[in-house]
């Protein structure tokens, strides 16, 4: 199987840890992952800001260099529903606007490949228990495409909670959105502080030390409100914590 | 007038010029009724569905019909009843309070100072606990059980029961003017709490009688 | 619309000072939080609630796709039940119909069930101009209309107001509109529904002209349906010898069968009930039984050109139920006003800038004021993919196309002030489809970053105003894999 790690653009830029953590782990699972070079960002931020005739050049270059792979691996509940929900309906809109079935097609062979990480891990892999270890408390908090655009239900707390040594805390609210919302965060930046301010209340009243989560623009804004706040708390990517072994623990 | 009217239609042919218009029926996939249940079962239900929202039931056979609306009206306190047309004689031969007519001349005003009414009803929705009334004879006008504060409704248990909202429209004619009733008066207005008790009456008597 | 929301400020300014309010936030959150759990439980009583929810979806297509045929059913089977059908085409001709409806009645006040219809058009201030008082006699709505106030929610538009904000509403005000509120009046909810019953009462025994929406309109039998709670709906709609209902085309659905999903979907949607206390069907006039005279009033007002919009569209599925707004995170937050429209929360923002048109500062905000986070499509009974119109009408307002507007097919011209934006989202496109530009960048700052300032100037500040930025890490990712895994497949 050809296993392509689609990080994503702010992943690449911003948190190089993740990407490497979900190398670390999909290679200790017997998974031999390519990084394609080639690869930028899904067109996300300008399809949900209103710019979707510019996403789509992104979508199609998306496509030309995930195309040849047998599944797409991305640390990013979002990302993945953009791959999954939206680009089938930007080729629709295409097919509406009377620009033919171009689109559509291209974007086709990447959608039912593209996986969400814990997606992969346990529908694909068909692992729950990756032999993680993971001295901490932590709290895990369902980011909003992950848990209604991909429906990943359970399957992050599954993974969390065969993790050694990591106890995990529920989350009050949890199903409620952190208040990050791409450009949502600046347009409507006093709405989203308040929400993202109620977020890291909730989770700073589990008394964890760790609140994960499978996305990491929703973690920068928790992350960035929780050390404005001084609540204590970090914020980590999920596949950190499964990258973490005894041998080689996450710091 | 009939110029906005052809506007209207226009403005709705063309928005859809180029929609498909399918004309297949519609699918539904949902269930006539919420489970299988005993007629006795199902009485039970209305029984415990129409408490939860506050409705008083009670249960009787034909017989004892007559004296539980006497001592239903007695524990009232109530002076006075509005009677439909149509109303079985024999259900208020238990009670002396005095009768008022459901008359197309009365005022509100009149209505408004009658202690009680007593009625039948078209259909009873076990599942959502609701009363229906079609205004045939034995249920009167609909003011007539809105206006006063106490409505005292008869459902012949088990032939007027029904599980389900599907089944009691199938049962109920949408030319005649429906009223269903799920309990007393409620609202959530305040702080989106349910308070039982504003305009129509505050005390909603059910009895099941069969 | 109403006039009452000309001149709104755009969306995130208008949300400024509530969400500064702490009582008002608290007032959001416990009112919302309450019904959400309960709703949730209500609907979970439903095994079937996926399928009644996706009949809903059908029947509400099924009949706007067909809406000029539906119509005209409807107009033959009211007519043919005594009741007199209008047309109008919007808000204003909506207004002059029923003033001169109720001029006719010789009355100057009105009895009037909540309806959101009306609401839209500014009846009651239309009504007063022509010296006719109407009476709101839903409890929200007299608060609200008792507070001179504005509604900040479909179902309870007083929610933004407690207990005890309500009690001193009704002490200082109702004695100006008729009998006042009664001594000693307290803030538990019974003693403040008893004070509207009495306050009402005397209005509704003397009403001669009722003025009401309706929830549905059945085009096979002509039967209008009113879904309530209090009481009030059936004093306005059986008492007065005149009964006018304003009704949005969208309202109408084919069959009486149809009501069947209806309403099981809708009170438990709205009020987490069962069903609600008080539903009332008509068609047309009964002899002896309730209003001698009907008339219904068919407004378009803006519906006919959402219907043109092929994504659009699915925003007149709306059965006005409130889910959408009692699970939104914004709505909760920035509170029903800075919508600026009678339909405020998810719905809202994308109803208000169809019907309305993007024009004004608040229409065109209102497409982003959503983190897009999909709570509001996961609750409604009708399966509205909000976040979908929202990102449509976005679209709409950044990059301009073909819409409808009164009719009309019209070009709009992107949306001023998007300029900069607009740029930004080119350059990022470009970069993204050049990957050594985007690793050039990468670079760079990474390479500055210790200088990098942990607050932004001038539009970044809208993060950092509450957030710190994130460290920019010594190397971007993909210098790593290069480094380390580059001869396997650095070239693709």
């Amino acid at each position: 199987m050809r296993v392509a790690l689609f990080l994503t653009c702010v992943n690449d830029t911003l948190y190089p840890d993740t990407g490497r953590a979900v190398v670390r782990l999909l290679t200790r699972l017997g998974v031999d992952v390519d990084f394609p070079m080639a690869q930028t960002c899904c067109g996300q931020a300008h399809y949900n800001t209103g710019y979707r005739h510019e996403a789509e050049p992104l979508a199609r270059h998306f496509a030309e260099v995930f195309g040849g792979y047998d599944a797409v691996v991305t640390p990013s509940g979002s990302c993945g529903a953009m791959v999954r929900e939206m680009y089938p309906r930007m080729g629709e809109r295409a097919r509406a606007e009377g620009r033919g079935d171009a689109l559509a097609r291209t974007l086709a062979p990447v959608v039912p490949t593209t996986y969400e990480l814990t997606e992969f891990l346990v529908d694909v892999l068909g692992v729950t228990d990756v032999g993680a270890t993971y001295p901490h408390t932590v709290t895990y908090h369902p980011t909003c495409h992950g848990l209604r655009a991909l429906g990943l239900g359970d399957r992050p707390r599954r993974l969390l909670q065969a993790v050694r040594g990591l106890e995990l805390v529920e989350l009050p609210g949890a199903d409620e959105c952190c208040g990050f919302g791409g450009t949502f965060a600046v347009k409507n930046a006093d709405v989203s502080a308040a929400m993202g301010a109620d977020k890291v209340r909730n989770a700073a009243s589990t008394g964890a030390e760790v609140l994960c989560a499978a996305d990491n623009s929703c973690l920068m804004h928790i992350g960035g409100t929780m050390t404005r706040l001084n609540s204590g708390m970090r914020p980590v990517h999920l596949a950190e914590i499964l990258a973490s072994t005894e041998e080689e623990p996450a710091v | 007038m009939s110029g906005s009217r052809e506007r209207i239609l226009g403005r709705v042919r063309r928005a859809l010029a180029d929609a498909p218009r399918d004309d297949g029926p519609v699918e539904r996939g949902y269930l006539r009724r919420h489970g299988e249940r005993t007629v006795e079962e199902t009485v039970a239900l209305l029984a415990e569905n129409l408490a939860d929202y506050r409705a008083l039931v009670h249960r009787c056979t034909p017989d004892e019909l007559p004296s539980l609306i006497g001592r239903l009206l007695a524990e009232r306190g109530s002076a006075s009843v509005l009677v439909p047309p149509g109303l079985d004689a024999s259900w208020l031969a238990g009670t002396d309070v005095a009768r008022v007519a459901d008359r197309a001349g009365s005022t509100a005003h009149e209505l408004d100072r009658v202690d009680s009414v007593v009625t039948g009803c078209a259909v009873a929705v076990a599942e959502t606990g609701t009363l229906v009334l079609d205004g045939s004879p034995d249920q009167g006008r609909r003011r007539i059980t809105l206006v006063p504060d106490h409505h005292v409704c008869v459902v012949r248990v088990p032939d007027q029961v029904v599980s389900s909202v599907p089944e009691a429209l199938e049962r109920l004619d949408p030319v005649r003017p429906l009223t269903w009733i799920s309990g007393p008066s409620a609202t959530s207005d305040i702080e989106l709490d349910r308070v039982e008790g504003v305009h129509g009456p505050r005390t909603l008597e059910v009895v099941l009688v069969g | 619309m109403s006039g009452t929301f000309v001149g709104m400020p755009a969306f995130p300014e208008a949300a400024q000072d509530a969400v500064r309010d702490t009582t008002l936030r608290g007032n959001l959150r416990h009112a919302t939080h309450t019904i959400r759990a309960k709703r949730a439980k209500a609907v979970a009583e439903v095994s079937d609630w996926a399928a009644l929810r996706e009949a809903g979806r059908r029947i509400k297509d099924h009949t706007l796709l067909h809406l000029d045929r539906y119509l005209e059913q409807l107009e033959a089977a009211v007519t043919a039940a005594g009741g007199t059908v209008h047309w109008a085409a919007d808000a204003e001709e909506a207004n002059r119909i029923v003033a001169r409806l109720v001029r006719e009645t010789g009355e100057s006040e009105v009895v009037k069930v909540k309806s959101m219809a009306t609401q839209e058009i500014g009846l009651n201030e239309a009504l007063e101009a022509e010296g006719i008082r109407a009476y709101e006699t839903d409890l929200a709505e007299l608060i609200v209309q008792l507070g001179e106030d504005r509604p900040s929610h479909i179902l309870v538009p007083a929610i933004h107001r407690n207990r005890g904000e309500i009690r001193d509403v009704f002490r200082s005000r109702m004695g100006h509109w008729g009998r006042p509120a009664p001594e000693g009046l307290t803030d538990t909810p019974a003693e403040l529904a008893e004070a509207a019953r009495l306050h009402l009462r005397e209005k509704f025994l003397r009403a001669k002209v009722g003025i009401s929406g309706a929830n549905f309109m059945v085009a096979e039998t002509g039967t209008l349906v009113v879904v309530e709670s209090e009481g009030n709906g059936r004093m306005c709609l059986t008492l007065p010898e005149t009964l006018i209902s304003v009704v949005g085309i969208e309202k109408v659905v084919p069959s009486w069968r149809d009501l069947e999903v209806f309403l099981q979907t809708l009170p438990r949607s709205s009020t987490a009930e069962r069903m609600n206390p008080y539903t009332s069907t008509w068609t047309g006039t009964t002899d002896g039984d309730g209003p001698r005279v009907f008339h219904l009033v068919l407004l378009d007002n803006g519906r006919t050109d959402t219907l043109a919009d092929e994504v659009g569209r699915q925003a007149l599925r709306c059965i006005r139920c409130s889910a959408c707004l009692n699970v939104c995170p914004v709505y909760e937050r920035a509170g029903g006003h800075a919508y600026g429209s009678v339909y405020p929360g998810p719905i809202g923002a994308i109803l208000s800038p169809q019907l309305r048109g993007t024009g004004s500062a608040i229409d065109a905000s209102l497409p982003y004021a959503s983190s897009l986070c999909g709570a509001c499509y996961e609750v409604c009974p009708v399966a509205i993919d909000i976040p979908e119109v929202l990102v449509h009408l976005r679209e709409r307002v950044a990059q301009g196309g073909p819409v409808t507007r009164e009719g009309n097919k019209v070009v709009l011209k992107p949306a001023a002030g998007h300029g900069a934006e607009r740029a930004a989202m080119r350059a990022a496109r470009w970069a993204f489809r050049h990957p050594g530009a985007l690793r050039a960048g990468q670079r760079l700052a990474s390479r500055t970053r210790r200088l990098h300032p942990r607050t932004l100037p001038g539009p970044g500040r809208a993060w950092t105003g509450s957030r710190d930025l994130p460290a920019v890490p010594p190397e971007p990712f993909r210098d790593w894999w290069q480094r380390t895994h580059g001869g396997q497949d650095g070239a693709r």
